[in-house]
């Protein structure tokens, strides 16, 4: 029994990919399920517009983070405001004294915070964009995001692999391609999986959970472009740094568990500890949602987008040609000489 | 245009794993390179088609749709079957269409186009590596091991596959533990320890062998000594060996004493 132990030590000790997993997949949970799996929302971004705006803000239960008051604009500049993402809930007031709280209902908690709050307060709240505050509503446009991260990522990453396990890829290198021919025909065929898996998602969230798609078409599918750019790049490189299909799994995991946790598809960003939240803001599924959830439940505009957007391409610039060059050094040592 | 490599060193890391190397590759002709575990045969092999960087040196290649590689680990894909496995390495070569089904049926392969490359024996899978080198008749054939694990029959079809492609014009390199398929070869390295011990005609390296070979029916208490079917064969430089008769030295012989002497003296 203790030479098998031990032996299980010594290779365990050489596994640095295992050893690093088995320190940080405990570490990275105790900090999620500590600092950020919180459903409790305290404080909500809000605008208050109308004329009596700058009284009404004053005193409005805490819950509210009042960030900006305009007594000039009216309903409709408030609605704009919430469907382009800036706040999450907008006091509206009127001459007659009437005070109506509206809140995103994309932002599950939030939504559900405001109306308990509202309600306690007297206040009318009006929920938008899911209504019924169904969870399916905002839940299927983050799992598209789940599907192409397991798609790009882990499908990738396990292809090129099977090449090196296979002892295929020193066979390709020798071909008569150029590594970016051989780049582009290993990324080709997931990127064209993840695509038709996307719309096979959307379609079934459309028509099993009654999710919307009430924005632009181009807008989503130029989200899910430059967010599998990302997935596909994160593939390639865990490839790079992978003996076997195997290491490669693992290290999958290893950015597929923080992307659902810190993305804001569980738990709310606003609600997670600042220690931890910059984490949410380097995943490139906390974009991707951003984008799905606005386009296919808000109708947000692209010019609204634009910030998610950005931060997906510089993240698949970056990744995508960190991937490009590790690949290509795998490729083709001649290049080296 | 002859091929191959011209003082050609190839360092990994600290580790040499070729020092110096020199391989002349005619057309028409075949090139064995034989050695032990470790002798650098592979290295040799992928540093010749450009899959390892060089420290020093030059390799003489054509260019990368001219050059057929068979690497140790056969370069066969075990999920694609036979005939996707062929038609791949047709369409990366542009080579559709030609002499595929030539190639196939000499090899027995054509009974079992349809089945996996997982699902073939070792020897044809050997083969399958060999055929999918050659499909596009490379101006130079480089084969790592392509006989080892071979059954006697397989051995015989992938050594007609290599004589046939040299005598279609192409410049053939290969890597061989056996000596006896060695000695049918138009020339020969000796590869240890990342060292050229001899090069040329397989009758020249034996030729070329000083001192005497002897054969005896134990083994001596001292010299450099190796086991031989019909007894053991010693070495010596200095006349006679005690209860030894002396005999022409093989191939064979004449590789183990290079190899032997060179560790001697390196140690």
């Amino acid at each position: 029994m203790w030479a098998i132990a031990v032996k299980e030590f010594n290779q365990l000790r050489r596994d640095r990919r295992m050893l690093a997993m088995l320190i940080a997949i405990p570490l990275l949970l105790l900090v999620v399920f500590g600092y950020a799996a919180s459903f409790d929302v305290s404080s909500v971004p809000t605008v208050v517009v109308g004329p009596r705006a700058d009284v009404v803000s004053t005193h409005l239960p805490a819950l509210f983070d009042v960030r900006r008051t305009d007594s000039g604009q009216n309903r409709d500049d408030a609605v704009e405001a919430l469907r382009d993402g800036g706040e999450t809930a907008a006091v509206v007031t009127a001459a007659d004294g009437s005070v109506r709280v509206l809140v995103d209902g994309t932002d599950l908690f939030a939504a559900r915070a405001v109306s308990a709050g509202g309600n306690a307060a007297h206040l009318s709240v009006e929920v938008l964009f899911n209504p019924s505050l169904t969870t399916s509503v905002i839940m299927v446009p983050g799992l598209i995001g789940i599907v192409l991260v397991f798609v790009g990522t882990l499908a990738t990453a396990l292809g090129v692999v099977r090449e090196r396990q296979a002892g295929t890829l020193e066979q390709l290198a020798v071909m008569p391609f150029r590594a970016w021919q051989v780049f582009l025909g290993k990324v080709v065929p997931y990127f064209l999986v993840a695509a038709l898996d996307t719309a096979i998602v959307v379609t079934a969230g459309i028509t099993l959970f009654g999710v919307p798609f009430t924005g632009e078409v181009g807008t989503f599918a130029l989200g899910v472009l430059l967010f599998l750019f990302v997935t596909l790049g994160i593939g390639v490189l865990i490839s790079t740094v992978s003996q076997n299909q195997g290491q490669a799994m693992q290290l999958a995991m290893m950015t597929l568990l923080p992307q659902v946790l810190l993305s804001g598809l569980l738990f709310p960003i606003t609600s997670m500890a600042a220690g931890v939240r910059w984490i949410s803001y380097v995943l490139p599924l906390t974009y991707f949602i951003q984008v799905s959830r606005g386009v296919l439940v808000k109708a947000t505009p692209i010019g609204a987008l634009w910030f998610p957007l950005v931060m997906l391409a510089v993240l698949g610039v970056a990744v995508f040609g960190l991937s490009v060059l590790r690949f290509r050094r795998d490729l083709a040592p001649k290049a080296l000489r | 245009m002859s091929w191959g490599t011209v003082g050609l060193t190839v360092r990994y890391g600290r580790r040499t794993a070729l020092s110096d190397v020199s391989v002349r590759v005619d057309p028409g002709a075949v090139t064995c390179v034989v050695g032990g575990d470790g002798a650098g045969k592979t290295t040799l092999m992928r540093a010749m088609v450009g899959a390892t960087p060089i420290t020093h040196g030059v390799v003489l290649r054509p260019a990368a749709a001219e050059i057929g590689y068979l690497s140790a680990g056969t370069g066969v894909y075990p999920d694609l079957t036979v005939r996707e496995n062929i038609e791949f390495a047709a369409r990366a070569y542009r080579a559709r269409g030609r002499d595929q089904q030539r190639l196939l049926a000499r090899t027995g392969l054509s009974a079992v186009d349809d089945r996996l490359g997982a699902e073939l024996s070792g020897g044809m899978r050997q083969k399958l590596g060999v055929v999918l080198a050659m499909l596009h008749r490379p101006r130079l054939l480089v084969l790592d091991e392509p006989t080892t694990g071979v059954d006697p029959a397989s051995r015989a079809d992938i050594a007609r596959l290599i004589a046939a492609a040299a005598a279609d014009g192409a410049a053939v390199v290969y890597t061989t533990s056996y000596l006896d398929e060695a000695e049918r070869a138009g020339e020969v390295l000796v590869l240890d320890g990342g060292t050229a011990l001899a090069a040329g005609l397989p009758a020249t390296i034996v030729a070329a062998a000083d001192g005497q070979v002897w054969n005896r029916p134990d083994r001596p208490a001292r010299g450099l000594a190796w086991r031989r079917p019909d007894g053991w064969r010693v070495w010596s430089d200095s006349g006679p060996v005690a209860g030894a008769c002396p005999v022409r030295p093989d191939l064979q012989d004449a590789v183990i004493v290079a190899a032997l002497r060179h560790r001697g003296e390196a140690a």
